[in-house]
């Protein structure tokens, strides 16, 4: 009897969950499929966004997305191979590298927005631009994606490390050639995360790329992303609902796609290498 | 000639070693100059003593409630200190209970087919973005509360949402703490005859206790940090709300409201509520941390 009273509230709880979660995601993709097509993707904004399309919104996610991977990806990748590989032990300084990344990881993306904005913004006098805002995802998706890489690093058979050395081959060459494609999984395991945190970020952003809905000519303007878009349509433009849920749908289409594009780009990059 | 060889392949690999370090303590340098930066913009609202009362402002605004008018100098954080606490509860209390059976129906009761499936919904919800979520909130849930009491863009607005967001994380969470027990403790409560409920609710559930807390504290974290999605459905007016149907402003939302106009000691009390946030985040991440490592330790010791 207990049994059957305790399942039935186990099972109506599920159902209430799946519910909630489908109707979110009916609601986003039946609204944005409505507005989307390809004129939405081509065309600039008119009418602050309510009608035309979001192609320089696109533009500058893209360029945002770009800057803060070109700078993340080999630093990040630069420390997980200096964290496991050279100081495997985990004492003294790796200990309080690897305390600093947990830290880091830790602040919420709003205070990166804060320190974005006095340091890439004033201090180093980038302005409102999609450079500030994507070094300012840059030191946001770090923490994760080196503890990321790191692991993947650390869970490879040792059997691996000790036969690159019996061929002779420099821990450079270990790591580069052996190394990095048997943590291929991990890294783009880190590489996913560090893209879905980037593309959906606004917070971050509000006051380092800045609101100019304008085509952005160089890394050095300001620009909207798709995120701050769809906050704005839905905050501060009345009638803008249509469009939000619009860029709602692609910025979920992207992030799959990024996704998708990510896992075959290191699926290419590492087969090649252990084909060499 | 092989020991030329070697000495060459060493100092290729020291010279590795030295700039993969270097850019390692670039990490160090750039929490540093994180905390630097925080503590220098807000450094002016810190110290400055308050004339009226005596004493440290921060301290004064935290303890009296001179209301946040920033204009006239006034920076009466209290109330939105409390909204954020409120928010944050609010989603736990919704989001625990609802995630802990879910978490119990991923291990024990669904199929393994449609366990997946339910799965890869809950990391499919995990990752879309929070802005999604506020439109979602503002377009659908607010109406709808405002057909019931009005205004609705309210607090009950704000812990509906949230609870959704870091519903999928709790559930997770808590069903790989319940799939990290032992699994002996499971078979020996099926062996002792006890039935179904009684193994999941006084065997399993406390045995993985200190997994599922640390699952939800990082959720409290989460909800605590989150700033679009409470910005976009909570109302925004800053108060300490007397019920459920009155909009609050956030600690978060307030700091991406008046960011963009902020100069002086108002820019200076963003930072410090910022770093405020920072500090509580941390203390709940380090809480968490704790809690798992005695997970793990609980797991091997078996």
């Amino acid at each position: 009897m207990i049994d059957r009273v305790f399942s039935t509230v186990v099972f109506a709880a599920a159902a209430l969950v799946v519910a909630a979660l489908v109707w979110v995601l009916t609601d986003v993709v039946s609204e944005g499929a409505a507005r989307i097509s390809w004129a939405f993707l081509v065309t600039e904004p008119r009418d602050a966004g309510r009608a035309g399309g979001i192609a320089p919104v696109l533009v500058s996610t893209l360029w945002v997305l770009v800057i803060a991977l070109a700078a993340a990806l080999p630093l990040g990748l630069g420390v997980a191979i200096w964290l496991s590989e050279f100081a495997p032990k985990q004492r003294g300084f790796a200990a309080y590298t690897g305390i600093t990344l947990d830290v880091l990881a830790g602040i919420p993306s709003i205070v990166y927005g804060l320190f974005g904005n006095a340091f890439f913004s004033v201090y180093m006098g980038l302005g409102y631009s999609l450079l500030a805002g994507g070094l300012t995802l840059a030191c946001m998706i770090l923490p994760v994606f080196i503890r990321t890489c790191e692991s993947g690093l650390r869970q490879v058979s040792d059997d691996w490390r000790q036969g690159a050395w019996a061929l002779g081959m420099t821990r450079a060459a270990a790591v580069c050639h052996v190394l990095l494609p048997a943590a291929r999984p991990a890294i783009l395991a880190g590489l996913v995360l560090g893209i879905g945190r980037a593309t959906a970020e606004t917070a971050a952003l509000l006051f380092t790329s800045g609101y100019v809905d304008r085509m952005p000519e160089s890394p050095l303007d300001s620009g909207r992303v798709l995120a701050v878009h769809i906050f704005d349509l839905s905050m501060n433009v009345t009638g803008g609902d249509g469009a939000a849920y619009g860029s709602a749908l692609v910025l979920i289409v992207l992030i799959v796609l990024l996704n998708g594009l990510a896992q075959s780009l290191v699926d290419n990059w590492f087969k090649r290498r252990i084909s060499q | 000639m092989m020991a030329k060889c070697l000495d060459h392949l060493r100092s290729k690999d020291g010279r590795w070693n030295a700039s993969l370090a270097l850019l390692t303590a670039g990490m160090v340098a750039l929490l540093l100059t994180i905390l630097l930066f925080l503590m220098s913009e807000a450094w002016p609202f810190l110290i400055s003593a308050d004339t009226g009362h005596g004493g440290n402002r921060l301290f004064t605004n935290l303890l009296q409630n001179p209301g946040w008018y920033p204009l006239e100098g006034r920076f009466g954080l209290a109330p939105m200190i409390l909204a954020s606490l409120a928010v944050m509860l609010g989603a736990i209390l919704i989001a625990l209970p609802l995630g802990l059976i879910n978490g119990i129906y991923l291990e024990f009761y669904a199929s393994a087919a449609f366990a997946r499936g339910f799965r890869l919904l809950l990391n499919l919800l995990a990752g879309i973005p929070s802005v999604v979520f506020g439109l979602w909130g503002l377009t659908r849930l607010v109406p709808w509360i405002t057909q019931w009491q009005p205004p609705g863009a309210s607090l009950l607005a704000a812990i509906l949402v949230l609870s959704l967001m870091i519903l999928p994380t709790i559930a997770l969470t808590s069903a790989s703490a319940l799939a990290s027990v032992p699994r002996e403790l499971h078979t020996g409560a099926i062996a002792l005859g006890l039935r179904r409920t009684s193994q999941i609710i006084h065997i399993m559930l406390p045995a993985a206790r200190s997994g599922i807390v640390a699952g939800t504290i990082l959720a409290a974290a989460r909800a605590l940090g989150e700033t679009m999605a409470v910005l976009m459905v909570a109302g925004n007016v800053v108060q300490i709300p007397a019920t459920l149907f009155e909009p609050v402003r956030v600690l978060t939302a307030n700091m991406a409201l008046e960011m963009a106009y902020a100069v002086g000691e108002h820019r200076a009390s963003l930072f410090a509520s910022g770093l405020l946030l920072t500090l509580v985040v941390w203390g709940l991440s380090w809480m968490a941390y704790r809690l798992g490592r005695h997970q793990r330790k609980f797991a091997r010791h078996d």
